[in-house]
């Protein structure tokens, strides 16, 4: 066979992607008894996951025993503007205590609660506190703990390898190709079958929290193969991202900041969300400011901070603020905890925090505000699975975590993307173990289609045209910031498609120097057409939704619209052009509606 | 502001050299915002490794004036303006191209660590732990895995030799991490001794001194393992009985 002309690796289960959703994939994957495969562009550790600061949603009861899946469902629907795949916001809701008492057992050492339990914190849109939590570095205590945990397993690990496009034996699945970062050498995986945990698309904007990897590789791959994306007009701003200096600008503030007790202020020292809240939430929110502070530790008796609205709510209201001439001199607000919690609480909550700006800002938190602002977060929606099993529209084809979509709806509550890994990672894993015992025969993998990828992958090379990947993506960041940000119209949005259309002309005459060895020009030239087709897809669907709602807001359909509440939007590749079709959203069941009603 | 100067490490195991570039610099600039800079405008093939760009990976380690940091907490409002600024990938581990070194050692011991082994917790499964229990080993469990402590540790940077030998400061935070997790029942002072090395590390703090997650690795790490070795290895009664009977 001809594509014995490259590397060649043979597996019932590759899981491309080592974050919290590829971890667990393959440590179920594996469990099952099948030979499984780990696949990731950076050494193993680094993944996006590293970065989550505030915790992991599950309703354990340990501080508020009212507190159970029922509730940490409701939350999560309204959260998402009932936008939500509901059967995957249940199994999330019910499954989510079990994985973190696993990830306790299998060593995370979580913050503990007087009498030596988890202890959980609150969070944006959560009615307690919830979210189990290692001060403000969470997903670090989740990543390693993960790592270690698939390394004693014996897990083969393929560490600085990226996968450029997945390997398909008629309409199944067969593998994935792709190249050694070190060597540049290429690479054919065979495999039964394939997750992918690739997660988001943060790279496509300008100023984001998001690691480099995050550049929709895994949105490009399922598209090209055949799956289905929903949701992904819905992308999630986070409200506090810093602003100052220019270079740090985006870099995550954790809402555990909130969730702790701070507090969001404007330039003339008003804490602004109170005019913000919006009629959904109006029942369950507090309007004064002393009933939002005696809500921290009396939550019977009082109704939730607005500070503490779901993302999408506070990121817009920054938003007006900044727009309407009350925000901080470098063009955010204030998220003040200085003045209402002492010093030491401060560090012992949030040492990342205090760190990170004492390192890069020289701003003691413990002594002065913060400077905030929204940045690009978080793919609420992606490829589109079957809730119970992942499974996307491509047989073989699975995906978990941030790079799929349904459960978070229009937009996420905070904590609810480490809980999503684990609980989706883990189905994830099962399931594609599961079609890989019952799989007939042995994947095959054409060998003229893994001669074309060859080609195409190494391209770049071989122009003549003396376009920079380098400027071609700081041009589309330019574009998405500023075309395709937090509030939208129509005619930027058209615009953006535009840009959007000539940036791929421009792609094509991308020339990069030099060799094939650990050459960061030829990973981008190449990232840069997933980020492209992200961008695009997002775009679309954007321009499709003719309402606000969750993370996607119209400036010219301020409201919700509940008829475009009752469908996703689907995006699909039809030979080359990208498609939006309305789908219509199952209808919930009566059991589950019955705990949407309940008291406001 | 005066541009910066930057000597940047280009080169691969064939050979190589510092080579200077200079760039416009802009308020609170880190030093991987210039190496990034330098990447868009003048090298585009520039190899440097790196991730979060926030300090919680610890991917971009390297040599900064030769001292071993992380490029994305190194503000260059550290360094006099206009002076030249030197970046060298770190020493110990072998080059790969110019600031990216194969830290493939460190995933290699890894493997052999002794896991993590929980005793019986509560009935419905979970473990009761008191915050006070677990302060030391959440200390360790900051380690962002930046290997700059494995970087600049003597014992292999200057004899590499020991490297078969040798675990290196990360891993002993590692295992003090595992020794000291209140569940925690497996055994590892005789993986400690034979193959971890711990004896040879002479407590100079090196590895303390460059931790970007400030952990006392020396003190708060490997003091502690080097006792437990000693109180379970060389216990005379425990030396005693092992002789009688044969068993570790």
């Amino acid at each position: 066979m001809a594509s014995d002309k490259y590397e060649n690796h043979e597996y019932d289960v590759i899981v491309i992607g080592a974050g919290g959703a590829g971890l667990r994939a393959a440590i179920e994957a594996s469990a099952q008894g099948v030979k499984t495969a780990l696949i990731c562009k950076s050494l193993l550790g680094k993944a996006h996951t590293v970065m989550a600061e505030g915790g992991i949603a599950a309703a354990l009861g340990n501080v508020w025993p009212e507190d159970n899946w029922k509730v940490h469902f409701r939350d999560t629907m309204r959260g998402g503007k009932l936008l939500n795949n509901w059967r995957m916001a249940q199994l999330h809701a019910q499954e989510a205590p079990d994985r973190v008492k696993e990830l306790e057992a299998w060593g995370a050492l979580f913050d503990r609660t007087k009498d030596g339990r988890i202890l959980q914190r609150d969070f944006g849109g959560h009615r307690y506190a919830r979210l189990a939590h290692v001060g403000d570095r969470t997903g670090l205590e989740m990543i390693r703990t993960l790592q270690q945990h698939a390394v004693h397993k014996g897990i083969d690990v393929f560490m600085e390898c990226t996968i450029t496009r997945l390997l398909k034996d008629g309409d199944r699945v067969s593998g994935a190709f792709g190249y050694w970062r070190e060597t540049g050498r290429l690479v054919v995986f065979k495999a039964k079958a394939v997750v992918l945990a690739t997660g988001g698309i943060g790279k496509a904007w300008k100023f984001g929290t998001n690691s480099w990897e995050c550049v929709g590789d895994g949105v490009a791959l399922a598209l090209e193969a055949g799956a289905e994306l929903i949701d992904m007009e819905c992308y999630q701003f986070h409200p506090t991202g810093m602003v100052w200096p220019p270079s740090v600008r985006g870099i995550l503030v954790t809402e555990g900041v909130r969730g702790d007790g701070g507090t969001l202020k404007n330039a003339l020292g008003d804490r602004f969300m109170f005019k913000y809240i919006p009629e959904f939430f109006r029942a369950e929110t507090a309007d004064t400011e002393a009933e939002a502070d005696r809500w921290y530790a009396d939550k019977k008796n009082n109704r939730r901070t607005p500070d503490l609205l779901p993302r999408d709510e506070v990121a817009r209201a920054i938003n007006a603020e900044v727009r309407a001439g009350r925000g901080s001199p470098h063009g955010g607000v204030f998220l003040d905890i200085a003045s209402r919690r002492d010093a030491e609480y401060i560090k012992r909550r949030l040492p990342s925090m205090y760190h990170q700006f004492k390192e890069l800002a020289d701003v003691d938190i413990t002594k002065e505000p913060m400077e905030v602002g929204p940045t690009a977060h978080y793919m609420n929606g992606g490829v589109r699975v079957d809730a119970d099993t992942e499974a996307t529209a491509v047989p073989g084809l699975f995906a978990a975590g941030e790079v799929a979509g349904g459960l978070h709806g229009a937009n996420r509550l905070g904590g609810n993307s480490l809980s999503d890994l684990v609980v989706f990672g883990r189905r994830a894993g099962l399931y594609a173990a599961e079609y890989a015992k019952v799989f007939k025969g042995t994947p095959t993998v054409d060998a003229g289609q893994a001669e074309a990828l060859a080609r195409e992958c190494l391209e770049p090379f071989e122009r003549s045209g003396g376009e920079n990947p380098y400027a071609i993506h700081q041009d589309l960041q330019e574009c998405m910031q500023t075309l395709v940000g937090i509030i939208r119209t129509e005619g930027e949005l058209t615009k953006a498609l535009e840009e959007i259309a000539t940036l791929r002309e421009r792609c094509r005459r991308i020339r990069v120097d030099g060799n094939r060895q650990y050459n960061p020009a030829w990973h981008l030239a190449l990232d840069l057409q997933s980020m492209l087709t992200v961008s695009e897809a997002v775009t679309r669907a954007a321009l499709e939704r003719k309402e606000s709602r969750g993370g996607h807001a119209r400036e010219d359909y301020p409201k919700m619209d509940a008829e475009l509440g009752k469908v996703n939007m689907a995006v699909r590749k039809v030979g080359e052009e990208l498609t939006v079709t309305r789908e219509r959203i199952p209808e919930m069941p009566p059991d589950l509606k019955k705990l949407l009603e309940g008291d406001k | 502001m005066p541009d910066a100067v930057m000597r940047l490490w280009r080169g691969d195991v064939r050979g190589g050299a510092f080579r200077e570039y200079r760039v416009p610099t802009e308020e609170g600039m880190v030093v991987l915002d210039v190496i990034h800079k330098i990447q868009a405008t003048q090298a585009h093939d520039l190899a440097v490794r790196w991730n979060c760009k926030a300090g919680k990976c610890g991917s971009c380690s390297a040599e900064v004036n030769g001292r071993p940091r992380l490029m994305c907490m190194t503000r260059m409002n550290l360094f006099a303006a206009g002076e030249p600024i030197t970046v060298a990938p770190i020493k110990t581990f072998p080059l790969i191209r110019d600031l990216v070194a194969d830290v493939s050692f460190n995933y290699q011991v890894a493997k052999t660590i002794p896991a993590f082994r929980p005793g019986p917790g509560e009935p419905d499964g979970t473990f009761r732990m008191m915050q006070e229990d677990i302060d030391r080993g959440q200390e360790f469990h900051k380690c962002i895995e930046c290997f700059l402590c494995q970087n600049v540790c003597h014992v292999i940077r200057d004899h590499p030799d020991n490297m078969p030998f040798f675990a290196g400061p990360r891993f002993f935070v590692r295992l003090a991490a595992l020794e000291m997790h209140p569940m925690d029942e497996a055994a590892r002072a005789e993986y400690l001794r034979l193959k971890a090395g711990l004896g040879f590390c002479n407590i100079t703090k090196c590895c303390t001194e460059v931790c970007p997650e400030h952990i006392k690795i020396t003190d708060n790490a490997i003091i502690p393992l080097k006792e437990r070795v000693v109180s379970e290895h060389y216990d005379p009664i425990v030396w005693t009985w092992r002789k009688l009977t044969g068993r570790k």
